[in-house]
């Protein structure tokens, strides 16, 4: 019998964020125990076992990258990415309102297994609030000794630095989130070398997710195999899936890996809000491909999400009505992307700005057959030829959209207005 | 000296506390306009003298971010969400209200100085309590145009000092859930509480 939720267990509890209180809970018996139990490598390869996957969006396997930083290079840099600013995502400012001292815990056991003696925690510039809890979490943990020299007694040493942004979504791309901590505009870098082998101020980094690293004291404690027999084969454990739009009851919930879409939907969500259908949902928030109500009875798992055409992402749903114009849904998310279009290369910080022209005639009902063409055609000129995953984002969410929907794309066309709209205008008169 | 002695204490502490001084451009962009309201040119120019790079360095980083003010904006900020989330909750109608009731467009300052307002489609992280909004740097959701209202008129009659953002220092209060509860404007989350106990069948497997 599995015990849930995991991360989300002691949410209830008041003051949490406070140390004393998140040390009744067993915080820092991670910890503990990863210097008791564990040689950095044991801890490694746990990890490995436990077949978790990144939380950030790429779900890329957690202890595999770990696994890529070069013997004997010192020193070495942990970043946690705590810049989440996917359109629909809001999980990372809950787990660290809740909890930040979760979030230590996880740092600290990954620069354990990592032999960092200097982690960072990059916080966007949006989440004041959070990044004081923050700062005031390390305070704590540095007078209790989880943070500074000799941690516990145990000959680590290990310094946390709270780093805020200022308002830049490319930021939370890896290589961008690197060149912003070195002080420089964030923009992305060449791969390869992947950061594992030069990174922050050009040494090993690894840059892990907030809710990545907030299921390390949990693994360190349950074990890898328990953690594995959490989900599916391919998803191990649980995640917070951050819910909104036209649904009763918005809100992050913790999930089983597995569980069908329509239970997070109807359940956990209370289902659409009243007078509502369910026409559309993002699975993994603003960057990820449209889906329809056939797809709820999906599991929550990413391989099956993506044989769906889309991925879990980032874990933030949005549930849209039969009200809800796609071609606006695609404007707002294609503005977006222009805005925070880093401009580094050409595809992206010039296809971003034709998509957002285009869009916006189509929206106001102006465009013409041969303009929604051409935003196609732009479109397929971006996907996988920008510097970055931004640019190619950019084009999934109203490509999918247009593959979907194309009867509503198309009778924008030289409408006048938008015709979702003008129906549900009617339909209220 | 345009910069207090305060300040620049702040920026050099912040310089010490990254391997590499440049490191430090970011928190000392903060600083400065956590001082001045915005990043002035004479600012820049200090922090560059302190963190040993160039003016036009710290000038062209400074940029690249939405959050840097090049000029000087009001007493208080307000960014309302227009992204996907807030829009589907009638992020358009509080967007049309505010302006209304502030009598200018988004992106500008009211004419008595109080606020700077825009709309952005950079998603805030509320989507749960959409549609929302940030006052000087704190979350305001589940909005109504009376919510609206009634936020600005608390604003208006607070204390005259701007929160220009993340350059408050180290040990300044979070507004955050000292009683573990959310602060003004409830839940952007919550409620977790996965009914499943048990491990359900693989589904690929």
């Amino acid at each position: 019998m599995a015990e849930f939720p995991l991360l989300t267990k002691d949410f209830g509890t008041q003051d949490l964020h406070e140390r004393a209180v998140y040390e009744r809970t067993g915080g820092y018996q991670g910890l503990r125990e990863a210097f008791k139990r564990f040689t950095p490598e044991t801890l490694i390869a746990e990890v490995k076992t436990s077949g978790i996957r990144g939380r950030g969006g790429a779900g890329f396997p957690t202890g595999t990258k770990w696994s890529f930083l070069p013997k004997d290079v010192f020193p070495r840099y942990l970043c946690c990415n705590a810049d989440e600013s996917e359109p629909g995502c809001f999980k990372d400012r809950y787990l660290i309102d809740k909890s930040p001292h979760q979030l230590v815990e996880g740092v600290l056991i990954a620069s354990y297994a990592l032999q960092v003696n200097v982690a960072f925690i990059y916080i966007r510039g949006e989440y004041r609030d959070q990044r004081l809890l923050l700062e005031r979490a390390v305070e704590e943990a540095r007078a209790a000794g989880f943070i500074g020299k000799n941690i516990l007694g145990s000959g680590f040493d290990c310094d946390v630095i709270v780093h805020g942004g200022a308002g830049a979504y490319i930021c939370g791309e890896e290589t961008a989130l690197i060149d912003s901590l070195e002080g420089l505009r964030g923009q992305p870098r060449l791969k390869p070398p992947f950061p594992a082998v030069k990174g922050l101020y050009g040494q090993p980094t690894v840059v892990n997710n907030v809710e990545t690293l907030c299921n390390l004291p949990h693994i360190v404690q349950r074990g890898g195999e328990w953690f594995k027999s959490l989900g599916t084969e391919g998803s191990t454990g649980t995640r917070l899936f951050c819910c909104s739009g036209h649904i009763k009851k918005p809100g992050t919930y913790e999930m089983l890996l597995g569980t069908p879409i329509r239970e997070l939907l109807e359940e956990e969500c209370g289902g659409m809000r009243t007078g509502s259908t369910l026409k559309a949902f993002q699975p993994g928030g603003g960057s990820m491909q449209v889906l329809l109500p056939e797809h709820v009875d999906l599991p929550l798992d990413m391989n099956e999400v993506q044989k769906a055409g889309s991925s879990l992402g980032a874990g933030a749903m949005i549930f849209m009505d039969q009200d809800t114009c796609l071609v606006d849904v695609s404007m707002r998310l294609v503005d977006f992307y222009q805005h925070e279009s880093c401009g580094k290369c050409v595809p992206c910080r010039e296809g971003t700005y034709f998509e957002s022209q285009l869009m916006h005639k189509l929206e106001a009902g102006h465009a013409t057959p041969a303009e929604l063409a051409t935003l196609s055609d732009i479109c397929a000129n971006m996907d996988g030829r920008c510097f970055c995953p931004l640019g190619d984002t950019a084009t999934w969410f109203v490509m999918s959209a247009y593959k979907h929907f194309r009867d509503e794309f198309e009778a924008h066309c030289n409408a006048g207005e938008c015709p979702v709209k003008a129906r549900a205008r009617e339909r209220a008169a | 000296m345009s910069l207090s002695a305060a300040t620049r204490a702040e920026i050099e502490t912040a310089r010490e506390r990254y391997p590499q001084a440049r490191s430090a451009i970011l928190p000392a962009l903060w600083a400065v306009q956590h001082e001045v309201g915005h990043l002035s040119p004479d600012g820049m120019e200090e922090v560059a003298r302190i963190l040993h790079v160039t003016a036009s360095e710290v000038e062209a980083v400074s940029t690249f971010y939405s959050m840097y003010f090049q000029k000087p904006h009001g007493r208080h900020e307000v960014i309302v969400c227009i992204n996907v989330s807030c829009a589907l909750r009638g992020a358009d109608d509080i967007v049309a209200h505010l302006e209304r009731s502030l009598g200018c467009e988004s992106g500008s300052t009211t004419a008595d100085g109080e606020f700077t307002w825009s709309s952005t489609v950079e998603c805030l992280g509320a989507c749960g309590g959409a549609p929302a909004m940030q006052l000087d740097h704190r979350f305001v959701e589940n909005l109504t145009p009376e919510s609206v209202d009634a936020t600005l008129a608390a604003a208006r009659a607070s204390s005259p000092h701007a929160t220009t953002g993340p350059g408050d220092a180290v040990g300044a209060e979070p507004a955050a859930a000292s009683s573990g509860e959310r602060r003004r404007g409830a839940p952007a989350g919550g409620r977790t509480r996965p009914r499943r106990r048990t491990k359900p069948e693989a589904s690929d497997g």
